[in-house]
């Protein structure tokens, strides 16, 4: 009915038109007569199916990716009691607790490590990871007035909250070391492997909170469901226990899971226990390629519709 | 030859709007899409029992061309299209169809202040917002202190912006997105924020940068007396198509009588304020003192403004009334029923109409605007239908000799006069 409206009113504009007074613009007629001779600096058209990823102009508001990381790292201590103790507090509960109850109580095995030094360092990685998916996976739904008002590339502002997260990573890394130095661990050269391992990781979670922002965008309850998620993939990965408690049939299957490889690559690199795996390895690497790359094409293609649903 | 700036080709948006079963809200849950699917698989057998979606064409086939330098205004009523037309060209929204050729940096005022954090301070809040409104670090701070001395934010550089008063975070927002040096400027509805004083600084801001600097503007506006100050050139969209494009006194003039005109307006069913299922406007009129609809009244003589709308739930604290501008627009006054305690309860779902009366010898000659506006206050906004009527107010008759006043109001007031000594009757009685 509005369209017939719509047209009914697309005819009487052109009657309207022909008795308009002389001295009227000219409307939609010889439009392109001068503008051929330049090159418009942007057409604006609609686009179907895949896009190309357009990291040029990614890079030209790497100001605005910067100044939003330093925000959110403001925000998140601003006006809170213990500001950013917090950071080094709450993977340092968690593994309190968990080597009391799985270490002390359930006496998992733990490679040999003291077990609060072994949960520790999982969760280090760990930590990073849910932080990253957490705050990045309602990312675009609470800066919707800013995606319905204003232009930028959407990718900046999760990839503002996988990389904040990095400095939490670091901090918990501090502490590690601490911990590393309090039970008489001394760390070893292949320590300089570790930012590839990082580099993985941080791909990894970028892609997943990728899915995970986008599709929040139009289904809300995917905000919801991502703690109970991200809580489900802890356990599914070596946090609290070693790799080699797995069922060797298993192993190949649980390798899926790129947090696996990241963890005992972690472990690794900074606690010379767990051997690496070069199977698992391999997975992982490609698992979290694979993880980035369908992350970043998912969110182009859906990004140009985020400001009719949000 | 004059070179282009903006060249739009049979520009189209359509959304699909799916009528609702039993008022569920606008976003589908996954949840939805995993129960519905089985009956979406049954559904392809069956072509009666499809889903209503209705397409809305928010624009359809708009075409024009910018030139260098050039000044347009866009006006229209609420829905006519005109913000969807902004959003597209500044890339938040793509097109359904059609094509839009720019020539130049785009920069956009769509809203002051979107960018804005309340925790962060005035500086930490210039130079997040100039980065979301496209501008490098360096930029920002080469136009840093040209922007604090624009908003006179000195002072309070350092406090958070939720503690400024909503006038200097106002000023900031425009003197952030002021002090970009795009060469083709989007300015949506930004003016209406703001005291008279800092209007008219930035309207002054605005002229400076398209009179004097050169720089291409789109501007909508409500506003037609900004509109005729700024745009040589202005076009009315309506219903998502151009209803008329030309020379600004003579759009807004015809804007004036034929498109926003009667004194009268409906909606049918459902055409309101989209999206809000809680409160539906279906009338408002203007009545003169014969109990006619008219938008003509004489000065002296009393009129109403009636408002007809339904209420789906039950409403605590809701308001319904209207704001009154003159055709410049200036703020004249607000009216709301809940004005009177004895609207200030809750309201029970219903068919309502509110009349407002309104004195005779209030209003001076003139054009005013009226725009219908339902809500709960300090809530939120169910309805806001701007210059949806007009008010044509005409020197009574009945004054005769007596010279004309001035001034947009022009109320009568009780006058005594105490004489002593009169000397002697120069009149016959």
């Amino acid at each position: 009915m509005r369209l017939r409206r719509a047209l009914l009113t697309l005819v009487s504009l052109n009657t309207d038109f022909s008795t308009g007074t002389s001295g009227d613009w000219p409307v939609a007629t010889s439009i392109l007569t001068d503008s051929r001779s330049q090159r418009p600096a942007l057409v604006i058209r609609p686009t179907k199916g895949w896009v190309a990823l357009n990291i040029r102009e990614l890079w030209n508001y790497r100001d605005l990716l910067w100044i939003l990381i330093v925000r959110d790292l403001k925000l998140l201590y601003k006006q809170t009691a213990l500001g950013a103790i917090w950071v080094v507090l709450q993977p340092l509960m968690a593994a309190v607790i968990f080597a009391v109850i799985f270490g002390l109580f359930a006496r998992l095995p733990s490679d040999g490590v003291p077990y609060l030094l072994f949960v520790f360092c999982g969760l280090t990685v760990w930590t990073y990871f849910s932080h990253a998916l957490q705050r990045a996976g309602n990312s675009l739904v609470s800066a919707s007035q800013l995606i319905s008002k204003v232009y930028f590339p959407r990718l900046i502002i999760p990839l503002a909250h996988t990389l904040g997260a990095i400095v939490d990573l670091v901090v918990t890394f501090a502490v590690l070391l601490v911990l590393m130095g309090i039970y008489g661990y001394m760390p070893s050269l292949r320590l300089l492997v570790l930012p590839a391992f990082l580099l993985l990781m941080i791909s990894t979670a970028t892609g997943v909170a990728l899915w995970f922002s986008a599709l929040s965008v139009k289904y809300r309850d995917c905000g919801s469901a991502l703690p109970y998620f991200v809580q489900v993939w802890m356990y599914a990965s070596p946090v609290i226990y070693p790799v080699s408690m797995v069922p060797a049939q298993w192993r190949p299957l649980y390798a899926l899971n790129p947090v696996v490889g990241f963890i005992e690559g972690f472990r690794w690199a900074v606690l010379g226990r767990s051997a690496i795996n070069t199977h698992i390895l391999g997975i992982t690497i490609i698992m979290s390629v694979l993880a980035l790359m369908t992350g970043l094409f998912f969110f182009r293609r859906v990004e140009r519709r985020f400001a009719d649903f949000i | 030859m004059t070179e282009v700036a903006l060249s739009i080709e049979n520009l189209s948006k359509s959304y699909q709007i799916a009528h609702e079963r039993n008022g569920a809200a606008n976003y589908r849950t996954l949840h939805d899409e995993i129960v519905g699917l089985p009956r979406r698989f049954l559904r392809l057998f069956d072509t009666k029992g499809r889903p209503t979606v209705e397409t809305f064409w928010a624009l359809k086939d708009v075409s024009f061309e910018v030139k260098k330098g050039e000044v347009v205004g866009i006006i229209g009523r609420n829905g006519a299209g005109k913000s969807t037309l902004l959003k597209i060209l500044n890339r938040i929204t793509e097109p359904t169809s059609g094509i839009a050729n720019i020539y130049g940096r785009v920069g956009a005022l769509l809203e002051v202040g979107t960018g804005f954090h309340p925790e962060l301070t005035g500086r930490e809040n210039i130079f997040m917002n100039g980065a979301i409104l496209g501008m490098t670090r360096a930029e920002i701070r080469r136009k840093f202190d040209e922007i604090v001395a624009f908003a006179e934010i000195e002072k309070f550089l350092d406090t958070p912006v939720k503690r400024y008063s909503s006038g200097m975070y106002v000023r900031l927002a425009f003197a952030i997105a002021a002090h970009l040096d795009p060469e083709i400027i989007l300015v949506d509805e930004v003016l209406a924020v703001g005291d008279a004083q800092f209007q008219s600084k930035c309207l002054g801001k605005m002229e400076d940068v398209t009179r004097t600097e050169g720089r291409t503007a789109l501007f909508v506006s409500h506003s037609f007396g900004a509109v005729s100050q700024l745009c040589a050139t202005t076009i009315w969209i309506d219903n998502g198509v151009i209803r008329r494009a030309g020379p600004s006194s003579n759009v807004i003039a015809d804007y004036m009588t034929t498109g926003a005109q009667r004194g009268e307006v409906i909606w049918p069913e459902g055409t309101s304020n989209r999206g809000v299922t809680e409160l539906k406007l279906y009338s408002a009129c203007v009545r003169n003192s014969d109990g006619s609809v008219s938008s003509t009244v004489e000065s002296t003589k009393p009129f109403s403004v009636e408002i007809e709308y339904e209420i789906t739930r039950p409403l605590w604290n809701l308001r319904v009334g209207f704001f009154l501008r003159t055709s410049a627009g200036g703020y004249v006054f607000d009216s709301h029923d809940a004005d009177d305690p004895e609207f200030r309860s809750g309201r029970d779902p219903g068919h309502y109409t509110a009349f407002c009366h309104i004195p005779g010898n209030l209003l001076g000659p003139g054009t005013y605007l009226i725009s219908l506006n339902a809500g709960i206050y300090n809530v939120g906004n169910l309805a806001r239908e701007e210059n949806t009527l007009v008010l044509e107010v005409v020197n009574s008759s009945a004054r005769g000799a007596i010279s004309p006043r001035g001034g947009v109001i022009q109320p009568q007031f009780t006058w005594k006069q105490e004489v002593r000594d009169v000397r002697e009757s120069s009149f016959i009685h």
